[in-house]
């Protein structure tokens, strides 16, 4: 298999059936790309992989992030204030590929700096750089022509949130034109706030797998690995990001640089979290 | 480009007008916005709605608003006939009441108990923490703390009426953010709660909603012109931010090729120096709150905090249909710097005993550009369409600190 065809999908589906084959759920991670500044952030984005994360989801840094919490706001507006702009995230993508052809690699954000940057050419460039798919949050599939389709067809995974609020009717829309995974947000809400309850979680992860085949990582509001593990025992994958961002917001000095801590922090919080995930069945 | 038939048949099915438009919102929002598209197109249709609404404009906001004639202004300008709108007379002192009353009682309909709201200047949470007094509804007002410094009478106002304001910490702390943060409260509360937008601005049919319930203005101001001078205007004036007040007087005459129409954006320091916020003149397509509308944003598309001396005007994007009429060329856009709306502010007030939020200030100081080259016989209507008792203490700092 070259490369490519390794590449989007084949990425994600090869990593899922790893963990199908190994009988755990997987561990999703989410930084903040560029934060707290561009050296750090790539030594946290190479070390995930050995710390435990199997798919590892690189925030978008966006001025207006209008479904995330205080703690991952504050961590868009951190990186964009040392320049993190999307063509050095495809960079720092580029970078992380030198080592690490297998861990899939997602960009979650908002639309507008993909719509500025020309969907298009983010996509050509999104890949060429080992991209494998995109959560865009404002992108519902009523507005699939933007950039989920064009992205299916370059090859890239399109993942979409399914919600509490996305009843039976609408399920089947949301699923549609979905790859990769499906998103599930465990709470009506913002990022880093109420946690999950996992009886309603099972049963919402029951309820969209009689309708789709596809892997379900389930996310928001997810912080240790006790409720990691609790999760995992449902789900086919975790979704951890506040908690990682607290800890970068944690260690950084009077000024807002890293840290000599800042990494060991992070990356100790996913070992403990993918170890929770491990030992959850 | 090609020119419709009519500019008034939008938006699609979709939500767009043109390009400009949509709904690009988080799906935990869409099932709602679904269910809100639904209960709007019910009650449009619906006389029942349309009675109740009549009812709450003459009884409670005081519509009609007057068509008055600006006798002294008109001869200081030695051009144009000055026709001001007058919506600032309306109960709680602007337009922003119009809509309120339309998306509260779809809220009503709707069985929410709970409504948000984000604000600026103030009058849109004066308006919404009003009519959730007057319906016993419980109401949360979103402000951006950069706001609430610069709008205090309206913040205690809105605590009078009952209200809770959230001061909004994040970001510019003005609009932009409390919008942000309505969104976040919407995307927790979305099964008890209904977001009341105060502008022409967010997902559809928001856009489209609340136009419609600002378009009495228009359709007022249409009917009074027929009755004073026998005919239509040629001229309308309103100022943009959000660009609600400017639609709602605009709607009914976008298809008169003989009405001249020019919206007024905020330029602020001055556009050369980036401190503004006008949005169609030097902004670009984006997506921000729902829409895809033209955006103040960096290269890197970045969304850039506006600067406005009015609170109201200060707003990074504006709405999508403003942004397909300047497409279309139907509206002019033009730009009114701070300290020439803080002029025309002081000339109103001298001149017409009217003293006016710096929101119309803007509109009126490009009024005091245009009317000097118009012929007696133009007749122009300028939207009045919020008063200066919010922004008094502001400009009185403001005069103060040009001394």
């Amino acid at each position: 298999m070259s490369v490519r065809d390794r590449q989007g999908q084949g990425r994600i589906e090869a990593r899922f059936a790893a963990l199908k084959a190994e009988g755990r759920a997987g561990l999703v991670t989410y930084i903040c790309g560029g934060d707290p500044d561009p050296e750090t952030f790539q030594t946290l984005f190479d070390g995930l992989p050995a710390a435990g994360a199997d798919i590892l989801e690189i925030g978008m840094p966006f001025t207006d992030p209008m479904a995330d919490g205080p703690t991952i706001q504050a961590g868009n507006l951190r990186a964009l204030a040392t320049g993190m702009t999307l063509v050095r995230l495809l960079e720092h993508v580029k970078a992380f590929r030198a080592t690490d052809d297998a861990t899939p690699v997602v960009l979650m954000g908002y639309y507008n700096p993909i719509h500025h940057y020309g969907a298009e050419r983010f996509l050509t460039d999104a890949r060429e750089a080992g991209v494998d798919g995109l959560i865009v949050v404002d992108l519902p599939p009523e507005e699939d022509d933007e950039l989920c389709l064009p992205a299916l067809r370059s090859g890239l995974c399109f993942i979409r949130l399914a919600t509490p609020t996305t009843d039976d009717r609408r399920l089947p829309a949301v699923l549609a034109n979905t790859k990769g995974f499906v998103y599930y947000v465990s709470i009506a809400g913002i990022t880093g706030a109420a946690a999950p309850t996992a009886s309603l979680v099972e049963a919402a992860v029951a309820r969209i797998k009689r309708s789709t085949d596809l892997p379900i990582a389930v996310g928001f509001g997810i912080r240790t690995p006790e409720q990691a593990a609790e999760i995992a025992r449902a789900a086919d994958a975790v979704v951890v990001g506040t908690a990682l961002v607290g800890k970068v917001a944690g260690a950084l000095d009077g000024e807002g640089r890293a840290n000599g801590r800042l990494v060991g922090d992070v990356l100790g919080l996913v070992r403990d979290l993918a170890g929770g995930v491990r030992n959850a069945r | 480009m090609n020119r419709p038939n009519t500019f008034r048949a939008g938006p699609d099915e979709r939500g767009r007008f043109g390009s400009y438009g949509g709904r690009f919102v988080a799906e935990t929002l869409m099932p709602l916005i679904l269910e809100l598209e639904a209960a709007w197109e019910a009650a449009k249709t619906d006389p029942a709605f349309w009675a109740e609404m009549a009812d709450w404009s003459k009884d409670y906001i005081g519509r009609p608003s007057p068509l008055y004639h600006a006798a002294r202004l008109t001869e200081h300008c030695k051009g144009a006939k000055i026709y001001f709108k007058r919506d600032e007379l309306n109960h709680t002192g602007s337009h922003k009441i119009n809509n309120v009353v339309g998306q509260m009682l779809l809220a009503l309909r709707m069985g929410k108990k709970r409504v948000i709201a984000e604000t600026g200047a103030g009058q849109h949470g004066v308006a919404t923490a009003t009519v959730a007094a007057r319906l016993g509804l419980e109401c949360i007002i979103y402000m951006g703390e950069r706001d609430i410094e610069r709008q205090r009478p309206n913040v205690f106002r809105m605590e009078l009426l009952g209200a809770k304001i959230h001061p909004v910490t994040s970001g510019s702390r003005t609009l932009k953010d409390a919008m942000n943060e309505a969104l976040r409260d919407w995307v927790t509360n979305v099964e008890t709660t209904f977001y009341v937008i105060g502008t022409v601005a967010g997902p559809h049919p928001y856009p489209a909603m609340v136009r419609d319930f600002q378009s009495v203005i228009g359709t007022e101001a249409r009917a009074q012109m027929q009755e004073k001078e026998g005919r239509l205007p040629d001229v309308l004036v309103a100022a943009v931010g959000g660009g609600s007040n400017a639609m709602g007087l605009f709607f009914p005459f976008l298809d008169d090729p003989s009405v001249r129409i020019v919206g007024v954006e905020a330029e602020g320091r001055g556009i050369e120096t980036g401190e503004h916020a006008a949005a169609l003149t030097a902004g670009t397509p984006g997506v921000l709150h729902g829409s895809r509308s033209y955006l103040l944003q960096d290269a890197d598309g970045q969304v850039v905090e506006p600067h406005s001396i009015s609170a109201g005007l200060d707003y990074p994007g504006i709405g999508p249909e403003h942004s397909w009429l300047k497409d279309m060329g139907r509206v002019e856009y033009a730009t009114i710097k701070d300290d020439e709306a803080l002029d025309a502010f002081q000339l109103c007030s001298r001149l017409e005993g009217i003293i006016p939020a710096l929101e119309p200030s803007h509109a009126l100081a490009h009024v005091l550009k245009l009317a000097p080259t118009l012929s007696p016989e133009t007749l122009l209507v300028m939207n009045m369409c919020g008063r200066g008792d919010k922004d008094v203490a502001a400009v009185a700092e403001h005069l103060a600190a040009r001394r």
